[in-house]
Order: C-alpha cells, then structure tokens, then sequence
C-alpha cells in the first residue's frame, strides 16, 4: 500500500485565546480527492491555510511527499523550516481562493505565466503554450488577452484553477471556489472540477458547503466541528447515514437553507 | 521708462534654475520615497527603526533649518556642497519624509488575498513586490505624488537664502533695481503656475498610464 502524501500528525493552532486545531491528526493518500466539511469556524479552511503555509502551527508535524513541511533536518535534529525550504515544498502545493485573488493588474495569460516564468524559469513561449493548453481545459480559451474587471466571477474562478494547475502542483487545496459566486455560475466551475478530477491523478482537498457537489467529488468526506475530525467516512455513509449527533444536525441545516445533497 | 526685456531675461535665468532644483530634487525625492517607505515596511526592525526616524526628523523640522544646515553647517563636518547640491539635498530628503509615508500606504493598500496569491504561487518576496505589489500600488501613489512635486516646486524658493539664483531671488534683484514690485512678481506668479500646471499635466498622463486596466476594479 502507498504512504500518504499528506500526513499531519497532532498539529494545534491557536488565535490568542482561540484553539482553532485541537491536536488534529489524518492522512491522505495520493490521488485522494477528499471533501472537508462543517460549520463555520471549524477549522477546515484553516487546515488548507496551513498547508499553503498562509498560517504558521503551533505544534505538531505536518508531512508532505515524504518531506516536514514546517520542519527540516539539521545536524541530525529537526529544526523550524525556513523560508528557502517553504519555497521548496510550496512547489508540491497549489491553491484556489474563495475571492479567486487574480492580479487585477495583468491579462489573463500574464496571470497565468508569470509564476511559472519567475519561480521555475520556464521560458515565454513554452509559459504561454501550457497557459493556453490550460485555458483551454477551463473553456476560457477566447479570454486569454482580457483583463480580470472584466470578467464574470465563474470565469474569473476558472481562470484561478487554470493559474495554480500552471505549476504542476501535486497537492490542489480548494477553499471555498463557489462561495462568492452568484448561484448561477456555480455549475460551470464544479464542471471544471468534475474534469480536473476525471482527466487527473493530482491529490485534492476541497472545503466547501455544496453538499451535492461534495458527495459526487470526493472519495472521503471528513466532518469538522470544533477544530476536531467528528466524523469521517465515505460520501454516502456521511451523507445519507451520519452517526454523529453534530453531523445530522449539521447536514439537516444545511439543507433547510437550500443546499441540495 | 524701463527696459523690461533684460530684467526678464534675468528672472527666465532664474527660472531655469528654479526648474533644476524641481527636477533634481524630484528626482532625490522619489529615490528616498521609496527607500524610506520600503524601509518602513521592512522585516528587519532596525530598518523600520532607522526609515522612520529618517521620516520623523525631516518631516517634524522646518525646510529652511534643513537648508541652513546643509549649507552652512554641514561644512565643518568636512562636507561642503555648493549651493545647489544643498538645496537638492535639502528639499529632496525633506519632500522624500512625506513621499515615503505615501509609499507604505499605497503598499499597505493592496489587499491581503494578493499576498495570499503570490505566496500560493510560491513567488519569493522581491517578485511578490516587484511583480504584483508595485504594480499595483503605483497608481496609488500618483496623484499625492503630484503633490509632493508641486510643494517640491514651490519649496525651491528657500533656496534664494543660501544665494542660490532661482526665480524668487531673480524677482528681488529686478525689484530692487527697478523699484517696480508688481511685474517682477506678477511674471513669476505666473511662471510658478505655468509649471505647476506642466506638473499637474505630467502627473495625469502617468497616472492613465499606469492605471491602464485597472478600470473598474477601483474607484
């Protein structure tokens, strides 16, 4: 059997006198397409916040492809990772953002070539090559010259998942994609998903409230409360049988507010 | 009846110099902008502790002390400048104190998901700002920027005190050879505008310029 590719192994993070993660542990094995779910304030998108090193732990290791993300090895000891050694590992991980986070600034090619060309070297043409592959892959093709203003926030996510796939991470964290988008343009952003899922092999985490969405992505579905895992199980026994008391309340609210399952 | 055609040759003389001093300190300014407001916003504590000082002492004391000390004090320290050095050196680290506080707050304006973005693209510190940042925080800046040049244009007439021959100082010597106060300083009000307005001009035309795009993402 594979080792996983993410191991995070009783990690705590605190906000002043908030315990946000409470000794968290779990795997995920590669190529897992894994759904993290729970109420506001939980702790699931501080998880992809950690693992995008967007937030420092306050204890525990985290291990990514074999390697400690917040640590390395030192004269035999692990010592607190630095910045060149974060730049290392980021290279494993890709992430997509609930307000997309597009440079407002550069085209929709630029946006996409220009962490490619600056961290790996990647040469112009062959930058501007993969992005139009990549646009093309998003359905966004026609669009590579306009600016971010210009676009509707589904095409501004797509153009987002098509700028962190530019660098072939391993790992894709998805916080929250559909959230800020208006309910019509949800769909063509899971579509792009559902794809990306299909077409290959790349480990994704995914926090989100589409229930629906969740149950046909993923092969796990994790159930957060509190900065702990309550509940954890494949998407039909989470979804359709949920043991955990906080769990059906939580799905029953969730669909009284609308949301399929 | 008065000859004015060489008396006003006299005050163009003084306005080339009075443009020179705008120009050079300008120049000096922006350099200290950015060196100071970057510096502000620096990881290292002793850089912030030594921009902000820098940005203190030159905005909490007075252009002409800072003038005076460049040019007549400076010297017994073994440093002497010729007129117009002190007065570039003096109005562009003074202009520069109020230029860098519009550096760091353009920089500290642009919203924290961009940062988010440039960390998940794992670019190192010198891209995010070089790539992302500041090409942002740019047209931020402009317009104040603009400002500074004009305050800058009308700090140079300071300079006629360590006898430095701007425009100002032109204006006086007609004045005190002609006896006639309104025409020497009814043509230099009117040149002071005419390049206030160049400045204004200028500054527009970099600000659509480096905006250029970025319609409808802010007001």
């Amino acid at each position: 059997m594979a080792s996983p590719i993410i191991r995070i192994d009783n990690i705590t993070k605190t906000y002043g006198p908030l315990t946000v993660l409470d000794g968290l542990s779990m795997d995920v094995m590669p190529g897992e397409k894994l759904a993290l779910i729970g109420p506001s304030g939980s702790g699931k998108t501080t998880i992809l916040r950690i693992l995008m090193t967007l937030e420092k732990i306050d204890g525990g290791h985290i291990e990514l492809d074999g390697e400690q993300l917040y640590h390395m090895p030192k004269a035999g000891k692990l010592v607190p990772a630095d910045e060149r050694h974060l730049q290392k590992m980021r290279e494993k991980i890709g992430m997509v953002f609930q307000h997309f986070n597009l440079f407002p600034h550069k085209c929709v090619l630029d946006n996409i070539t220009l962490a490619p060309m600056l961290t790996k070297g990647v040469a112009k043409a062959s930058a501007e090559a993969r992005a139009k592959e990549l646009l093309d892959m998003v359905g966004m093709a026609d669009k590579a010259k306009s600016m971010p203003a210009q676009l509707s926030g589904g095409q501004k996510q797509r153009v987002a998942i098509a700028r962190a796939l530019a660098l072939s991470p391993k790992i894709m964290l998805f916080d929250e994609v559909t959230s800020a988008l208006d309910p019509e343009l949800v769909e063509e952003v899971l579509n792009v998903m559902r794809k990306l899922a299909a077409e290959t092999d790349m480990t994704m985490l995914l926090v989100t409230h589409e229930m629906g969405f969740a149950h046909d992505f993923a092969d796990r579905v994790l159930f957060f409360d509190k900065g702990r895992i309550v509940e954890e199980g494949k998407p039909d026994d989470i979804f359709r049988n949920p043991r955990q008391e906080r769990t059906q309340t939580f799905l029953r609210k969730i669909i009284a507010a609308g949301h399929r399952v | 009846m008065i000859d004015w055609s060489g008396y006003l040759g006299l005050i163009l003389q003084g306005a080339l110099v009075t443009i020179e001093l705008t120009v050079m300190g300008s120049a000096l300014a922006l350099v200290m902008a950015f060196v100071a407001g970057l510096g502000r916003l620096s990881r290292f504590a002793a850089v912030r502790a030594l921009a902000t000082v820098y940005i203190e002492f030159f905005r909490g004391t007075s252009i002409f002390v800072q003038l005076f000390w460049a040019y007549f004090v400076l010297p017994f320290a073994g440093i002497t400048l010729t007129p117009l050095q002190a007065g570039v050196l003096a109005l562009g680290l003074n202009v520069g104190a109020y230029g860098a506080e519009v550096v760091r707050g353009a920089v500290r304006a642009i919203g924290r998901e961009q940062h988010e973005a440039c960390v998940a693209l794992n670019l190192g510190r010198y891209q995010r700002l070089r790539h992302v940042i500041l090409p942002q925080a740019l047209p931020l800046m402009l317009p104040t920027f603009g400002n500074n040049a004009i305050e800058l244009l009308k700090g140079t007439a300071v300079v006629s005190l360590i006898s430095l021959t701007d425009m100002t100082f032109q204006a006086q010597v007609v004045r005190a050879q002609t006896g006639n106060t309104l025409v020497p300083f009814a043509t230099i009000l009117v040149l002071y505008f005419a390049m206030a307005m160049a400045i204004s001009a200028g500054m527009r035309w970099l600000e659509r310029r480096a905006s250029r795009g970025l319609d409808g993402v802010r007001v």
